[in-house]
């Protein structure tokens, strides 16, 4: 392989980013060198196992995440404004297409619902750390590790452009050849192991770690929503784990699972993806169900209504996500009997989901509302939701699905529920969480701003798609002629695509700000809280969460205890030492061989990935010789942080 | 902290998990030689095969998993122990017949790509009808 071929070369617009690749990189090194960081970065970030700095890391890199995705979708967005456009050419915006459609989802809506849900559950359950925090930390390594080798490939090699579906044939050496769609395999793999970890750390902490007197039915509906999430992801990602594999062994050693020579079944893998793409959607949308419960609840200053059939509805919907697979290709012409099957059992999944729109409904129902931000989200999530909702149940009657399949309509629905169901979740649950990561809130008067602006970009943007779908108009186009029609829609689609844009950098400008300007919180509880987080004295937990471990009586325990005047007050004599995990740089050292492992596999230079194998492995050997079994923190200390005087 | 006094719980080498490592490799190398080495008929094979799948399956279950063990510290462990290998054998059970009953329906049956072009296949036979029609 040439250097010319390693590197991508020949567009301008490459030549840029390579540029401020190179910029960003010096500017980084410079700036942690000029103010002696390296320190500051290895003992407080790298090596930590705290899941409350691991949270923040992971929302950091979603919210990167997020950015490189909205420059794809406004890149395509700009080649689809006007009709004949010349701004991308088809390859280009395939490769577009593909890493927007594979970021958004695996490295940005995941890792920020996983962010919060790492900051936030084991607060929320009144625990000192998660039950496994060395494995925490690999969970997060190998994520970040999967997304930036997936995110390289735009400058070295050349992106995936199957589609983030990567279907097969399309996705074979055949007609995919070159290193872009082995980025997609691997990266995926291995942030997939990450993912996978995370879901068994949190399982076993939600039902081993819980304060005394928690029971399951006594869990705030986060962690209820955790909870399950992370059963579906256990059993989701080892069928994502063994189709990657499968392809990999097709594209590296000429197997034959999915391909059309040899007797391979190209249409398994779009089976097979999809077993875990359904169940996969409603990972992403369970957890954002949990903050607007929380939000809900506590700006209506009522308990939320109908907790216990929340819940089930969730259990239920657990099981259900694994029997619909099939909408997601209606077409391929399975038959009457198959497709009627799938139709119904996609339809009965809109129950449960319809049933906790009316649980927030009456929960808001004679409240007193407050609108903050955090409040604004959620309303808007719920109108806007249910519009995706209503086309999602138009699209599972297969008969009809013929229609609207890959055209805009879909491309709609989809943006419709994980913009306004998981986006909307995320930015309500950092704002509405912020206090409790960085000790002060973001400012209310631009995140309303923020809001509206988004919100009405959204509409602007994604509404005059459904008509462009009813249309005709097909997704994964890269252009369409002017006699189709289609040009004025689009273009207004744009705008409200780069409304949004606008919202985004608002939204950042406003972290800016408000690490600036905002008041610092002097309590807890930033917004008259009732869950376990809140109850912690300072704004940001001491790196033990709680120097005691509280005892909970039931459902808002704390907003209870407020009521009645009973907040506990630590005295000298509650205070034991806390035993706590040690740091480690052995799951950030994994992480790099991973990354030299994922690499070799790309390139098929299988010396490479050999030796990044052999790296991988020899950080698990050393592990497991490692006796490490934490330090404690001495009584004295406690009683210094947490400003008591004996 | 809680996997403290687990870990020291059990103590002594793993020997449980060393035989069951062994023995899952084992199998899956003679599975990998009766599919390859052997000159047994492709249904007996798979018979094999899926005998070898299985046998696997439960030794892992049984050497790793600790599904034998049942810490009665709670009532709740319990219960979520069954539920879960419930939930899996649910799981289990919709991704292998779900599979083969989508794949092998309606058109999807077709997605055979190296047959023979001459055979005569049933689409063949319509088309073939169709004609006939027309000549009419
Ligand atoms: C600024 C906001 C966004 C805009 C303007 C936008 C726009 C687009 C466009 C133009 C496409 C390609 C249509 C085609 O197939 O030709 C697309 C596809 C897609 N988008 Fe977005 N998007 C946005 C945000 C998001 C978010 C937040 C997510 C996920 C959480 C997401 C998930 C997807 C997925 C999964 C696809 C399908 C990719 C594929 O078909 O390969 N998008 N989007
Ligand atoms: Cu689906």
């Amino acid at each position: 392989m040439k250097w010319d071929e390693f590197f991508v070369t020949g567009d301008p617009m490459i030549y840029g980013a390579d540029v401020s690749i190179v910029l960003t990189m010096v500017g980084i090194l410079f700036y942690l060198t000029r103010y002696k960081k390296w320190k500051w970065l290895w003992t407080e970030w790298l090596t930590t196992v705290d899941h409350k700095k691991l949270g923040i890391m992971y929302i950091v890199s979603a919210v990167l995440m997020l950015f490189r995705g909205g420059v794809d979708a406004l890149l395509m967005r700009t080649q689809l404004a006007v009709p004949e456009a010349k701004f991308l050419d088809s390859q280009h915006y395939n490769e577009i297409f593909t890493t927007h459609g594979t970021i958004m989802i695996i490295f940005m809506a995941m890792p920020f619902l996983i962010g919060i849900i790492n900051v936030v559950v084991p607060l929320q359950i009144g625990a000192r750390d998660v039950a496994y925090p060395y494995l925490n930390a690999v969970s997060f390594w190998t994520f970040f590790i999967g997304a930036m080798l997936f995110n390289i490939s735009f400058v070295i090699g050349g992106s995936p452009s199957a589609g983030w579906t990567s279907y097969m044939p399309l996705a074979s050496n055949e007609l995919s050849p070159g290193p872009g769609q082995n980025y997609y395999l691997w990266g995926l793999q291995i942030a997939g192991i990450g993912t996978l970890l995370t879901g068994i750390n949190f399982l076993v902490t939600i039902l081993k770690m819980r304060a005394p007197g928690m029971t399951l039915f006594r869990m705030p509906m986060f962690t209820w929503s955790s909870l399950v999430t992370m059963v579906i992801i256990i059993f989701a990602f080892p069928i994502l784990t063994v189709a990657l594999a499968l392809m990999s062994f097709d594209r590296l050693f000429g197997s034959h699972f999915f391909t059309l020579q040899g007797e391979g079944m190209d249409m398994l893998w779009a089976n097979l993806f999809w077993l875990w793409g359904h169940p996969e959607v409603y990972i992403v949308i369970l957890p954002a169900f949990g903050i607007f419960s929380e939000i809900i609840s506590t700006f209506s200053k009522k308990t939320l209504f109908g907790y216990k059939a929340m819940i089930w509805s969730m259990l239920l919907i657990a099981g259900y996500s694994f029997l619909v697979w099939v909408h997601h290709f209606f077409t391929m012409g399975s038959g009457a009997a198959v497709n009627s099957v799938f139709s119904i059992t996609t339809m009965a999944i809109g129950i449960p989901t319809g049933v906790k729109i009316f649980n927030w409904l009456f929960t808001m129902y004679r409240g007193k509302i407050q609108f903050t931000t955090p409040m604004l989200w959620s309303l808007g999530f719920i109108v806007n939701f249910v519009v995706g909702g209503v086309t999602g149940v138009m699209l599972a009657m297969a008969a009809a699905d013929y229609q609207y399949h890959n055209t805009y309509f879909l491309v709609s629905h989809f943006h419709y529920v994980l913009i306004a169901g998981t986006v909307f979740g995320c930015f309500a649950g950092l704002i509405y969480w912020y206090p409790k990561m960085f000790g002060y809130k973001l400012n209310e008067r631009i995140g309303k701003w923020v809001f509206w602006l988004f919100t009405i970009g959204f509409n602007v943007c994604f509404m005059p798609q459904y008509f462009l779908g009813l249309d005709g108009m097909p997704r994964r186009v890269y252009t369409y002629s002017e006699e189709s029609g289609w040009g004025p829609l689009n273009m207004v689609s744009t705008l409200g695509g780069f409304m949004m844009g606008i919202a985004f950098l608002v939204l950042v400008y406003n972290m800016y700000y408000s690490f600036r300007f905002a008041k610092r919180e002097t309590t807890g509880d930033a917004w008259g809280g009732r869950t376990l987080e809140w109850s912690t004295p300072s704004a940001m937990p001491p790196f033990y969460n709680f120097a005691k471990i509280p005892e909970v009586t039931g459902l808002d325990h704390f907003w209870r205890q407020k009521q009645a005047g009973k907040v506990e007050k630590l005295t000298a004599k509650d205070i034991k030492k806390i035993h706590m995990p040690s740091n480690s740089g052995v799951p950030f050292i994994m992480g790099s061989f991973f990354f030299v492992l994922g690499f070799g596999f790309v390139f098929d230079w299988i010396w490479m990935a050999f030796l990044g194998g052999i790296g991988v492995i020899g950080t698990l050997i050393y592990r497991s010789f490692e006796y490490d079994d934490g330090y404690y923190v001495s009584v004295e200390e406690v009683l210094e942080t947490e400003k008591i005087s004996k | 902290m809680a996997n403290k006094t687990a870990a020291n719980g059990h103590g002594g080498f793993p020997w449980k998990h060393l035989i069951g490592f062994l023995l899952s490799i084992v199998l899956t190398l003679v599975a990998l030689w009766v599919a390859l080495e052997t000159d047994l008929s492709l249904t007996w094979i798979l018979i094999i095969i899926f005998g070898f799948a299985f046998l696997q399956a439960a030794l892992q279950l049984l050497m790793f998993m600790h599904l034998t063990e049942n810490s009665t510290s709670t009532k709740l462990t319990g219960r979520v122990q069954v539920g879960n290998i419930l939930f899996a054998a649910f799981v289990a059970i919709v991704i292998v017949v779900g599979s083969v009953w989508v794949m092998t329906a309606g058109h999807a049956k077709h997605d055979k790509h190296d047959e023979p072009k001459t055979e005569n296949h049933g689409e063949h036979g319509g088309e073939e009808k169709s004609e006939e029609h027309g000549s009419h």
